[in-house]
């Protein structure tokens, strides 16, 4: 019989070692999906996680690791504030939509004007105003009223998709488009574009992610921004004991997350989109969440994680095409690597042990009640 | 009495790190009131869980009525006769009365006949309860005889009862004991867990003391003094705190007519509570639980804000200000609650010592933490203190209960506070902790802070309180200096009139 | 624009319709809240169903085993929801997010050969001159036989949770833990049996969409759908009646707006197509929700 025993202290060897253990499970679990699906797995293996990085197209997979990993890590990087923090911001989808409709409606007012020092910065702006505007919907709303911020992030989801169709439609469709949906694209827009070196796969997202990592990192270890949000994560009456205002956090927490999902949005639009069409979001915002989380809420680990799941992407485009493995096996793929780690983090914070059966039947858990997270 | 109701041979139950029971062995005869003593952590708990089929012992075995008596899960230890009131009532909130005894029966009868049959117990025994009200709304006595009735419903041979006064007032304590002596009268064995020695001399029969998980003795407390209980209880002698009487001086903290609703569900709102408190005075308040202690603590501590003028700190109003302000100014505070409000039990002891501390110990610069700063904190609260710990960098969580509570009333007392509000500081602390945490609360005193203590613990109001005064229903009593007060008197003041006949203050 | 073409039986009579899945999908969901489990997984759960229930429709030609076929396959994922929460003490929101992300790729992929194909589906019962009635025939006696299941399941909730001993178990399992554990309830199989209840209702609402409502498979077709369930459980104070008025309510503005997008309202369709996730985001803000069960979403491990 197994019994689970809770650690004092959480473990830190296991910390680190079950995100690759869940790694580990997903690749064997989805080695048999495949196998189910009538592919070679140890080939379908190789071909998502090894030929990106090592096959002799490489080359030209790499960059694509950095224009996938960007977006992920940046959003991701916001997203891990609130959930230290027990708020939960599943919208980032929303938020990336609007964030990239805001920057490329600036961008495409000064068309066809050439002035890059000015117009990229406002669309930076405007980008992560975008986002953390939408964002601050759930949020004020649930500092005002309570409401749950998980449903009302999400519905806005929906809400800006239909917004998204609405302008791709409409105000920003290209005037020389021939009545095609869809904007100007803006990457090749001298003074909008967001690419820094399109064949290496830079762009200013790639930076900002870089940047992202590092101020969270400081945030969090040394900053009482980053203490406030673990403590409320924590315990939230030992926050508001502590003097932690939890309205302001969650509207910190909100904007943050907010605004960084608006400028992965904004980067993309203007760069490898190009331009605002009605399938301009392919999920990110909602990758982002096993991102955050299979990176333990650690700027590191997120950054790490970020480029796993680019890999994914990447590979799993590959195989698409190579194997003919269709495209939702990918993406269940993703959602099993959640569930392995959410499965395997138990060994973070218990002790398994295994008992002998009792000879008594039905011998039970003592019982100290109470054992709340 | 005639004979022996259940016989406990050699129990022993270890967990990993501590031995909870060793070897206990001891009889309760059919109607006796069986009192079952010790510390905390003495293992009181553990051997009473193990009667109730909720822990298994590793070795021994028990004897009900002569025949083996293995319950592996509580509705087989109900189904053997044995009923149990937890000291954390196993209450549901949201449901009624009747739900609530019906969820504790094997099969329960339909809710009209249990409502009648919850009227009539309760009317025999003196326990007024009414079956369709929300447990939520009712008073911790009230609660308690929801669990009482619950037993008794199912005519128990053996009736557990672990710490059942801790909530009550004096007079209510009286009709419980009433309501017992009624039971074993009737035949009803009774084994009754409890630390506090007089109650336990002026009920039960027989005593077994506990210490370390250990039978130390049994003894007829009736003709057992207080004191030899006591040293075998603790085994050695006890420290009594002393106390040096100062001039009260200059008013430090105001409170004016506080009114404010309760910030939880359930909660008690406090109703127009106003008193001073001056330079190096105790000020103690007592009040059985739930009467708006934590509202109380709430307020002062700034987690709850109140309206403006309802509290002043030296002439300064306060009220509508969050709790660093307060901090900075001197008004600091400790809440009751260890694990999860005092103390965040997964940080480290240096983040636990960040926890109050940033602001009066300057732990940040421009929003950064000076870490090594804070851990040098937290060590000298652990030097200071005598919290039992390898080092800061330990988690709170992986405190003993004695010892967090050492650290954050420690935490506190070490920030120089003007005023110092502190909730039930010595709850389920070990009785040399709790000794060493009043005396500092005393040294605080005499060193002219003034101490605001809130306490379910009337033993320990009389003894350190200079004024006392009452919390019942959200409303203060006028405080009264504390010398010379006796219990009757304070049980008036706690409310004991509430099942009483029209009561003369 | 011309609004005489909305003929209000015919409205109420599709608003029943439009409601049937979310109200299926929130009548589970509510149960697993009554018994203190937070699953936001509802959307994969309904997805997995709309494409299981779809699948076994389309291979037996029988719209009822495919009922069966999608409540098996929601009760199946909301299982693996439970291993996780309730052995493994798992994070429920974030499991619960991992079971939508799991859901929404799983049913991608076994609904790949589906797309483009019609399912049997169920006829709408026919009781002659009562269905004949003017009016409230076609409302109360021409709906087909889910609709009145999905309310027979609203009755059957308010009436477990109200009268029997096994519901009061779960309320109490999901009001205090603890507690329920001290007195001898097994609070991980009351929860694994609620978690599984709530699973198979939930996938009963993703094959009402995809054998009845639509009835065709899609990716993503549900659209939200189990969000909206989740909200119209808070909306609804975690009671089954006021369940149903929510449920109704937003099959209301579902097909009003599609009626107005019919109709040729001078709006562009999007913004049409915003209003029900915009009506719910308002109906969260102007109600105030009751007290949720004490043990929401807390994870419940018995300590020795």
């Amino acid at each position: 019989m197994l019994k689970l025993e809770r650690r004092p202290q959480a473990s830190t060897a296991w910390t680190y070692a079950t995100p690759l253990l869940a790694v580990l499970l997903t690749m064997i679990a989805g080695g048999l999906l495949f196998a189910a699906l009538g592919k070679d797995p140890f080939v379908a293996i190789r071909t998502i996680f090894w030929d990106p990085l090592f096959s002799e197209f490489s080359s030209f997979y790499r960059p694509q690791l950095l224009v996938k990993g960007a977006p992920l890590v940046l959003i991701a990087i916001g997203l891990s504030f609130g959930f230290r923090a027990g708020i939960w911001n599943i919208g980032a989808e929303g938020q990336y939509i609007v964030g990239a409709l805001c920057g490329a409606a600036v961008g495409l007012a000064f068309y066809p004007m050439e002035a890059r020092w000015l117009i990229l910065p406002l669309m930076v702006i405007a980008g992560a105003l975008g986002g953390l505007l939408w964002a601050m919907i759930p949020g004020l709303l649930k500092v005002r009223f309570g409401t749950n911020e998980i449903l009302v992030s999400l519905m806005l989801v929906y809400v800006a998709e239909n917004l998204l169709a609405a302008m791709a439609l409409g105000p920003l469709r290209n005037p020389e488009g021939m009545g095609f949906p869809g904007s100007r694209n803006l990457s090749q827009y001298e003074s909008a574009t967001t690419w820094i070196d399109r064949s290496a796969g830079m762009h200013w997202g790639v930076v900002a992610a870089l940047i992202a990592v590092i101020g969270a990192y400081v945030i969090m270890a040394r900053h009482i921004l980053g203490f406030q949000i673990r403590l409320t994560g924590q315990s939230p009456r030992a926050a508001a004991f502590s003097g932690v205002n939890p309205a302001r956090l969650v509207l910190v927490c909100l904007g943050t997350s907010g605004a960084l999902a608006g400028l992965a949005g904004m980067f993309e639009v203007a760069g490898p989109a190009g331009q605002v069409s009605i399938d301009f979001n392919v999920g990110y915002g909602f990758t982002a969440i096993i991102v955050a989380f299979l990176g333990r809420l650690h700027p590191v680990g997120i950054l790490l994680a970020g480029g796993l799941m680019a890999l994914t992407y990447i590979g799993g485009e590959i195989a698409q095409n190579q194997l003919q493995l269709p495209a939702a096996a990918i993406q269940l793929f993703q959602g099993m690597l959640l569930f392995f780690l959410l499965a395997v983090d138990v060994l973070t914070h218990y002790r398994v042990r295994f008992q002998r059966a009792e000879h008594r039947p039905a011998a039970k858990p003592a019982a100290a009640p109470e054992a709340a997270e | 009495m005639t004979g022996t109701l259940l016989a406990l041979e050699g129990l022993t139950k270890a967990y990993p790190g501590v031995v909870a029971n060793e070897d206990v062995s001891f009889d309760i005869g059919r109607g006796e009131i069986h009192a079952l003593l010790g510390e905390n952590g003495a293992g009181k708990s553990t051997l009473v869980k193990t009667i109730y089929g909720l822990v298994k012992p590793d070795r021994g075995r028990m004897l009900l009525n002569g025949k083996p008596f293995e319950p592996a899960e509580p509705r087989a230890a109900r189904a053997a006769g044995v009923a149990m009131v937890f000291q954390h009532f196993s209450l549901f909130d949201a449901l009624t009365v009747a739900e609530n005894i019906a969820l504790g029966m094997e099969d329960p009868p339909k809710t009209r006949d249990l409502a009648r049959r919850i009227r009539e117990v309760s009317e025999t025994y003196g326990l007024p309860l009414e079956p369709f009200r929300m447990v939520g709304d009712l008073s911790a006595g009230e609660r308690q005889r929801v669990e009482i009735i619950r037993c008794l419903l199912q005519d128990p041979k053996l009736l557990i009862m672990d710490e059942p006064t801790s909530v009550l007032t004096p007079q209510e304590v009286k009709i419980l004991f009433e309501t017992l002596r009624k039971l074993s009268a009737e035949g009803t064995a009774i084994l009754y867990i409890s630390h506090k020695l007089e109650e336990i001399r002026a009920l039960c029969e027989t005593a077994t003391i506990l210490r370390l998980g250990r039978n130390v003795g049994t003894c007829d407390p009736r003709e057992t003094s207080a004191r030899e209980m006591a040293e075998l209880m603790v085994g050695g002698t006890l420290h009594v705190p002393e106390r040096e009487t100062s001039e009260a001086g200059e008013i430090l903290l105001r409170i004016e007519a506080l009114s404010a609703p309760s910030p939880r569900a359930f909660g008690t709102a406090l109703k127009d509570i106003s008193l001073e408190v001056r330079r190096g005075e105790v000020l103690g308040i007592g009040g059985v639980a739930g009467n708006g202690q934590d509202e109380l603590l709430a307020a002062l501590s700034g987690e709850m804000r109140v309206k403006p003028g309802m509290i002043l700190f030296e002439g300064k109003d306060v009220g509508p200000e969050g709790p660093n302000l307060r901090r900075a100014l001197g008004l600091l505070a400790a809440p009751e609650e260890r694990n999860g409000h005092a103390a965040a039990p997964e940080m480290s002891l240096t983040e636990n010592a960040a926890l109050t501390g940033t602001v009066r110990e300057g732990l940040t610069r421009h929003g950064f933490f000076d870490w090594g700063k804070s851990r040098k904190f937290a060590q000298s609260v652990i030097e200071r203190f005598d919290v039992r710990t390898p080092g800061p960098e330990n988690t709170a969580m992986s405190l003993s209960g004695g010892n967090l509570q050492k650290f954050v009333i420690g935490r506190e007392i070490l920030q120089r506070p003007e005023v110092l509000v502190v909730n039930q500081p010595t709850w389920g602390v070990d009785a040399s902790a709790a000794a060493a945490i009043r005396q500092a609360l005393l040294d605080l005193a005499a060193n002219g802070t003034a101490v605001v203590l809130i306490s379910q613990d009337l033993d320990e109001l009389m003894e350190i309180s200079d004024r006392f005064a009452a919390l019942n229903g959200g409303t203060l009593s006028p405080p009264r200096s504390a010398r010379g007060l006796t219990v009757e008197e304070i049980g008036l003041m706690l409310g004991g009139a509430h099942d009483m006949e029209a009561a003369h203050v | 624009m011309d609004l005489s073409t909305i003929n209000p039986a015919l409205l109420v009579a599709s608003l029943m319709v439009a409601a049937t899945p979310i109200l299926l999908a929130a009548i589970g969901e509510l149960v697993v809240e009554r018994s203190g489990v937070l699953n936001l997984g509802v959307e994969g759960m309904m997805i997995t169903g709309a494409v299981c229930g779809f699948i076994a429709a389309v291979w037996t030609q029988n719209p009822w085993v495919g009922f069966v076929g999608a409540a098996l396959g929601g009760a199946v994922l909301a299982l693996l929801f439970a291993l996780l929460t309730q052995v493994l003490l798992s994070n429920q929101v974030a499991t619960g997010l991992a079971l939508t992300l799991f859901g929404l790729g799983l049913s991608a992929l076994l609904g790949q050969g589906y797309i483009g194909i019609r399912a049997p589906t169920l006829p709408r019962v026919d009781l002659g001159p009562l269905t004949d009635l003017p009016v409230v025939g076609r409302i109360l006696f021409g709906q087909d036989p889910m609709v009145y299941l999905s309310l027979l399941i609203v009755a059957g909730v308010w009436a477990f949770l109200k009268f029997s001993r096994a519901g009061l178990v779960l309320r109490a399992v999901g009001e205090n833990h603890g507690a329920a554990h001290a007195l001898g309830y097994n609070v991980r199989i009351v929860r694994t049996c609620a978690i599984a209840f709530g699973g198979a209702c939930a996938g009963l609402g993703g094959g009402y969409l995809s054998l009845v409502r639509v009835p065709q498979w899609t990716e993503g077709m549900t659209a939200g759908a189990g969000w909206i369930a989740l909200a119209i459980v808070v909306f609804a104070s975690w009671k089954p009646w006021r369940l149903l008025l929510g449920a109704y309510l937003f099959g209301g503005v579902t097909v009003l707006q599609l009626n107005l997008q019919a109709g040729g309202l001078a709006v562009p369709v999007e913004y049409l197509s915003m209003s029900p996730y915009l009506v719910t985001i308002l109906v969260l803000v102007v109600m105030s929700a009751g007290r949720a069960p004490g043990s929401l979403g807390r994870t419940f491990h018995a300590s020795s």
